[in-house]
């Protein structure tokens, strides 16, 4: 058997040649061999029973497969908004430079890709890149030509770390070794303050399943993801629904630009979320749990396996738990690959089957038919965590913080035009007014509340409260000074929803690119005012046409920024004076002739 | 027996049986709710979105949300009809459809969906998409040009015909159908016979030896608008 072949069947039959754990697989060969090609992916679907052509749909789905084979090491600048914001243009230009290639483009030796990334989760230590699995952060040009020199002398990102320094508390874990800083810049009481092992736990193994779920109702806590479904709501639902095999997914995607607090609990909180995901499991009656992590975490994973192994041997996890007879539960970790549609949780479920990450058609509902067509619990990290919390100090106790209908606390990842960027934790209801004296911004513009799915808001809302009445978010918060320039960063958040949608429907698949070129071209100068009428009812076709969350709110940089930022559009889209039709680019039209003509049109 | 359900469509008493999506009760009342990707004998896709309905002032699609009594379902008002119009023309922007040529011309849903919605140019940007033909099958080609990735021929293939010739690849605008082989459709085991090859509701998968069967002007679509059949069943 040739090498390849060989490999292979050791990696299919790893995964039980389960079709199921395709992502593993195709992420393994991915790995070892720079790219899952025509022949590994013919036998890849023989291994497992699958036709080629699914093999081919699930690797050109996401980032971070490719059939091309990649370099050895790879680095993927984040080129998100607040990246930008923070120079990094300039590191792309060292970076390029240095390794002779463009972005998209492997060195001929085959040693290094340069590519581009959506937000990968460092907004607070922005501009960061990702080097295989190694995170570097706060680039400079003078840090980003020292990486360069330094992979040139050892091809090995994982032996660099030591150079850039540790980060704080468990990123300096020996299974971590990351230079990657925690920030957090508020505690609070329920989740980055002091919090007690497996309390949570324990008082939960006392209580029936339905008693869990009462708790966990009474205490009104609501999805932290940016939906704010009812958590207890949604376990009444899938522990009622119909089946043996049940599941909970615990959705650790969070790949909204500018979030970043599902980092910190998942290396600080690590065994509050698995003992939030184990109450999980007892409450709905499931034998299994699944993390799905984002591929750009991958460096937080043998720390999380670890913590995993650690609570298997204390009797956290296995077959009677803490001693209760017939609760048994274990935690797997699914690894995404990038995509940020995986975040939608019925793609996040199509994407631990080892499909595509396409959403599933609703209903029906994943409480009823979710992983496997099982009934399925999916909640956020930050969730499962307030989840710990409540059993622990008792849902009154949850209740009585936060504001109104909006229970407990939320983590904040703050990040843009501030002096103190991070990760608060703020109970429900604080106003925008007092965040920012936090933080420290000055001469703000614009904050973005809940990232680009969410919304802009100026100065006539700082009066505003978050909450989920008020401004709800998942909680990203991006912050602009009255120097940015709202339409550019529309714009550039519409480019991000372009390349992540999944394709899946029409108004998003197409939608997107319609709003993201009628923006490229009023930044071009070519405006005109019914453009803004324009992006309105194409906005509302997107929102009220798709299939899913990611294009029910991705026209919302556009058409919040239309909204409460009007008049920096209105500055630009004036009628032409002439009469003449500004969208129409007469130079760029006839270039191609006058290049074959050798010489300048007469016309302009 | 099955329970009978009430409900409006734009203000029109209609029964269904529970269990219905809004389209099966709409069909079987006489009252067409347009559709591209939907596919009879396969579980609805709903990728096209032309079937998106208001319900109880909530946008949904017609082919995938269940009937509930008393539900208030919006089908032709304006909002609708525009959200429709709107997505009928982002596909003819997102591909290059050459209906004056094309053999699929009046028996084309595409085409007599904008017809019914009364569009008559794209008010979007054309995007142009550089396409690769497949002419390699002797009875078969696919021309990615006209296709508006409603996943039939998906469908068709896997559920109907048991193989899996074809499936998605790609994400977003670069999303395409691509064939169950390394390269060509040749080496694919797709027969003439196959559903897959009967179902594409516009002209990219289209037979080899039968163009223009049917003269141009009498051709399905010519006669009478999409959709007429399901409303000449109105009582």
């Amino acid at each position: 058997m040739k090498n390849l072949e060989k490999a292979v069947a050791k990696i299919c039959a790893e995964y039980g040649n389960d079709r199921t754990r395709m992502m593993d697989i195709v992420r393994a060969v991915q790995v070892k061999f720079g790219g899952v090609d025509n022949e590994a992916i013919d036998l890849i679907a023989a291994r497992t029973g699958t036709h080629r052509v699914e093999v081919e749909s699930v690797v050109s789905f996401y980032a971070f497969l490719s059939q091309k084979p990649k370099g050895h090491v790879v680095i993927r600048l984040c080129n998100d908004v607040v990246d930008q914001m923070k120079g990094v243009q300039d590191v792309a230009k060292t970076l390029s430079t240095k390794l002779g290639i463009g972005f998209g483009e492997t060195s001929s030796d085959g040693w290094f890709s340069l590519e581009w990334a959506p937000c990968i989760g460092m907004c607070d230590q922005a501009p960061a890149a990702l080097v295989n699995d190694l995170m570097v952060t706060n680039l400079t040009t003078e840090k980003a030509a020292e990486l360069i020199r330094a992979l040139k002398a050892n091809p090995n990102p994982g032996q660099l770390t030591a150079k850039f320094g540790l980060g704080e508390g468990n990123n300096a874990h020996e299974l971590v070794q990351s230079s990657v800083q925690n920030n957090i810049k508020k505690t609070g009481e329920v989740l980055l303050g002091d919090v007690p092992a497996e309390a949570g736990l324990k008082k939960a193994l006392q209580k029936s399943p339905e008693e869990v779920i009462a708790e966990v109702e009474a205490s009104k806590l609501r999805g932290r993801g940016g939906a704010g479904f009812s958590t207890g709501l949604k376990w009444k639902f899938t522990r009622g629904a119909q089946g043996q095999d049940k599941y909970v997914l615990c959705n650790a995607d969070e790949g909204e630009p500018g979030t970043f607090k599902d980092r910190v609990l998942l290396t600080e909180r690590a065994d509050l979320l698995f003992e939030g995901m184990t109450i999980g499991g007892y409450a709905i009656g499931a034998a299994t749990g699944i993390l799905y992590l984002r591929g750009e975490y991958n460096y937080l994973r043998p720390f999380l396996e670890d913590v995993l192994q650690k609570r298997r041997d204390a009797r956290l996890l296995g077959a009677d738990i803490l001693g209760k007879a017939g609760f048994n539960f274990d935690i797997r970790i699914q690894m995404g690959a990038g995509a940020y549609i995986c975040g939608e949780e019925t793609s996040l479920i199509s994407s631990c089957e080892g499909l595509r990450g396409d959403p599933k058609n609703r209903p029906p509902f994943p409480p009823q038919q979710g992983y496997l067509r099982k009934p399925t619990s999916v909640n956020n990290v930050e969730t499962f965590c307030c989840v710990s919390r409540i059993l622990d100090k008792g849902a009154a106790w949850f209740a009585a913080i936060g504001s109104g209908k909006s229970t407990g606390t939320k983590l904040l990842s703050i990040s843009g035009d501030c002096k103190v960027p991070g990760v608060y934790e703020y109970p429900f209801g604080v106003k925008i007014r007092d965040l920012l004296q936090d933080v420290g911004a000055e001469n703000t513009q614009a904050l973005l509340i809940g990232g680009p799915s969410g919304q802009f808001i100026g100065a006539e809302s700082f009066d505003k409260t978050i909450c989920y009445d008020d401004l709800a978010t998942g909680g990203a918060v991006v912050i602009f000074n009255k120097d940015r320039d709202m339409i550019h960063i529309a714009h550039q958040y519409m480019e991000f929803f372009v390349e992540e949608s999944c394709g899946y429907c029409t108004p998003c698949r197409t939608g997107n690119v319609l709003i993201e070129k009628c923006l490229r071209k009023i930044l071009d100068g070519q405006g005109e005012p019914e453009d803004i009428a324009y992006l309105q009812q194409l906005g509302n076709t997107v929102k009220k046409g798709s299939r899913c969350g990611l294009g029910q709110t991705s026209p919302n940089p556009a058409l919040t920024t239309i909204k409460n930022f009007r008049a920096a559009y209105e500055a630009v889209l004036k009628p032409a004076r002439d009469g003449m039709q500004p969208t129409f680019d007469l130079k760029a039209a006839v270039s191609d002739a006058e290049e074959l003509a050798g010489r300048q049109s007469v016309s302009h | 027996m099955s329970e009978t359900i009430t409900f409006t469509i734009d203000g029109v008493e209609v029964k269904g049986k529970a269990g219905q999506t809004i389209m099966q009760a709409a069909d079987g009342n006489g009252i067409y709710i347009p559709r591209l990707c939907y596919l009879e004998g396969c579980e609805p896709f709903a990728s096209c979105r032309v079937c998106t309905v208001i319900v109880n002032g909530r946008p949904q699609a017609a082919c995938t949300q269940p009937i509930a009594p008393g539900i208030v379902v919006e089908n032709n008002s304006p909002e609708v009809t525009q959200i429709r119009k709107d997505i009928v023309e982002m596909m003819f922007v997102e591909g290059n459809h050459f209906c004056p040529f094309c053999d699929k011309s009046g028996n084309c849903e595409l085409q007599a969906m904008a017809y019914r919605l009364g569009i008559l140019a794209p008010k979007y940007p054309y995007l142009f998409p550089v396409c690769e033909l497949d002419a390699s099958h002797p009875y078969i080609f696919i021309d990615p040009n006209r296709c508006i990735l409603c996943g039939r021929c998906v469908q068709a293939s896997r559920d109907l015909d048991g193989k899996h010739v074809f499936d998605f690849v790609g994400r977003g605008p670069h999303k395409k159908i691509r064939v169950n082989a390394a390269v060509r459709l040749a080496d694919t085991n797709l027969d003439i016979t196959d559903k897959a090859c009967d179902v594409c509701p516009v002209g990219a998968i289209l037979k080899k030896g039968v163009g223009y069967a049917v003269p141009v002007g009498q051709r399905l679509y010519d006669k009478e608008p999409i959709g007429s059949d399901i409303e000449s069943k109105a009582k």
